[in-house]
């Protein structure tokens, strides 16, 4: 059996990412789960939170996702993401002034625009957490 | 006999002219470049959403009982057509061709006693339609991509079918682009996406890998694992699908257009220095007939003495 498995991140716009990783930690609707080579064949929906892709025993790689679904197989794994955003090369002013932008959004917002408005801030505000938090980490 | 000033007028005039389309040709050669690369880029998610969406319906029971974006909610009273042109002209044929295509399909719909209604993306195609279908034209949604077309575009085109199928306004919907073959030929294509129907172009734009695997795939038959349930994801995967679709048919569109602008005005700068020589020799026979006359003239006054 391989040691690696090929993990692919999709955005709509473009490819992010495909290469032979060891273990990749995708965050599932129901829960977080790894992927190891020869996992059994799975589809997931995925809620937003972080990936993360690990060599050598230690996470090499954090990606924010907002959400999307994940294809396992066991030589590959597949990520569709509705949105991606590399924690490495974030940075933290553009992530604040989208958290205030997408906040004066849901204050402009009429009543029906609302949940959509809310949403986009509560996925900015949990990006800006996993910056944190990948940063202290 | 012609006028000497006004023929170098005229030439002024078609050099500027010159100028522009061969300006515009750049433009448009820089944009389809650019637009080709997005689509290049955005291939690889429509197509990986493709085989996810294979894997899951192959599970599932076909016809009615399936989710009704995938089935159809039964009926095929209400047609829905989204045509996609550009907000800009001078492009050739390229708006036009995409309505001809429409208005085709509005008068077969229409001669088979269904009811139509039409969703426009950009200026163009809205102002071609109105003239003979303006009952039947519901919305028009323009400026999409004006700087860069992004997958916030396509959604938002989404989301307006999505809830118009929702509060039950139409049974079934089907875009209609032009595909990007070259920068000479596009393709006007309809293709339907509720319900929907994986179209023939994926086909087509498979490449050898995604062959290999996609038979890879289906020899292991691969018994799937769902989380949370098949019906479950399906709910998410098919509005996000449809969005899919529609930005590939955006991004298609996108060089699709600017292809045919480049054509354009390429010919029209090839006219245009054709025109100029034209011009320019008979302004040149036209000198050269003055001057002789004036020669003849003086000469005959001489000999006249």
């Amino acid at each position: 059996m391989a040691d690696t498995v090929e993990f692919e991140l999709v955005a709509p716009e473009e490819l992010l990412f495909s290469e032979p990783v060891e273990l990749v930690v995708v965050p599932g609707a129901e829960g977080d789960f790894g992927v190891l080579p020869g996992h059994s064949p799975l589809i997931s929906t995925l809620r937003t939170g972080v990936i993360s892709v690990y060599e050598n025993d230690a996470v090499n790689r954090r990606i924010f996702v907002s959400g999307g679904f994940a294809k396992v197989t066991p030589e590959r794994c597949t990520v569709l993401a509705d949105e991606a955003v590399a924690l490495e090369s974030a940075n933290r002013g553009d992530v604040e002034e989208r958290v205030n932008a997408a906040r004066a959004v849901l204050d402009a917002a009429a009543d029906d625009d609302k949940e959509n408005a809310a949403a986009a801030l509560a996925i900015s505000e949990a990006l800006l957490l996993a910056l944190d938090t990948a940063r202290q980490a | 006999m012609p006028n000497l000033k006004d023929l170098r007028v005229r030439i002024d005039s078609v050099k500027s002219t010159q100028k522009i389309t061969s300006a515009m040709k750049m433009v448009a050669a820089a944009k389809l470049r650019r637009a080709q690369e997005q689509a290049e880029a955005a291939r690889p998610y429509s197509e990986r959403m493709d085989r996810m969406l294979g894997s899951l319906s192959e599970g599932l029971p076909t016809g009615a009982g399936g989710p009704e974006l995938l089935a159809g909610n039964g009926k095929d009273d209400v047609h829905l057509l989204v045509v996609m042109t550009s907000d800009r002209g001078l492009c050739g044929g390229f708006n036009s061709s995409i309505v001809r295509g429409a208005l085709k399909i509005i008068r077969g719909l229409l001669d088979d006693g269904k009811d139509v209604k039409v969703l426009c993306v950009g200026r163009k195609g809205r102002d071609i339609l109105r003239r003979d279908f303006r009952s039947l034209i519901l919305d028009t949604f323009e400026d999409l991509g004006r700087k860069r077309l992004s997958f916030a575009d396509a959604t938002t085109v989404g989301d307006r079918i999505l809830s118009m199928f929702e509060a039950d306004e139409f049974d079934v919907c089907t875009i209609i682009y032009n595909r990007f073959q070259s920068a000479m030929t596009q393709i006007v294509t309809p293709q339907q996406l509720i319900p929907f129907r994986a179209s023939d172009v994926d086909q087509a734009n498979d490449t050898g890998d995604d062959v290999s695997e996609a038979t890879q795939d289906g020899s292991q038959k691969a018994v799937y694992e769902f989380e949370p349930d098949e019906q479950e994801i399906l709910e998410d995967l098919l509005p996000r699908n449809l969005s899919v679709q529609l930005f590939r048919a955006l991004l298609e569109n996108a060089a699709s257009e600017q292809g045919a602008r480049m054509t354009a005005m390429d010919n029209a700068t090839r006219n245009a220095g054709e025109m100029i020589d034209d011009l320019t020799v008979t302004y040149n026979r036209t000198r050269q007939a003055f001057i002789t006359k004036e020669l003849i003239e003086i000469i005959s006054g001489a000999e006249a003495l």
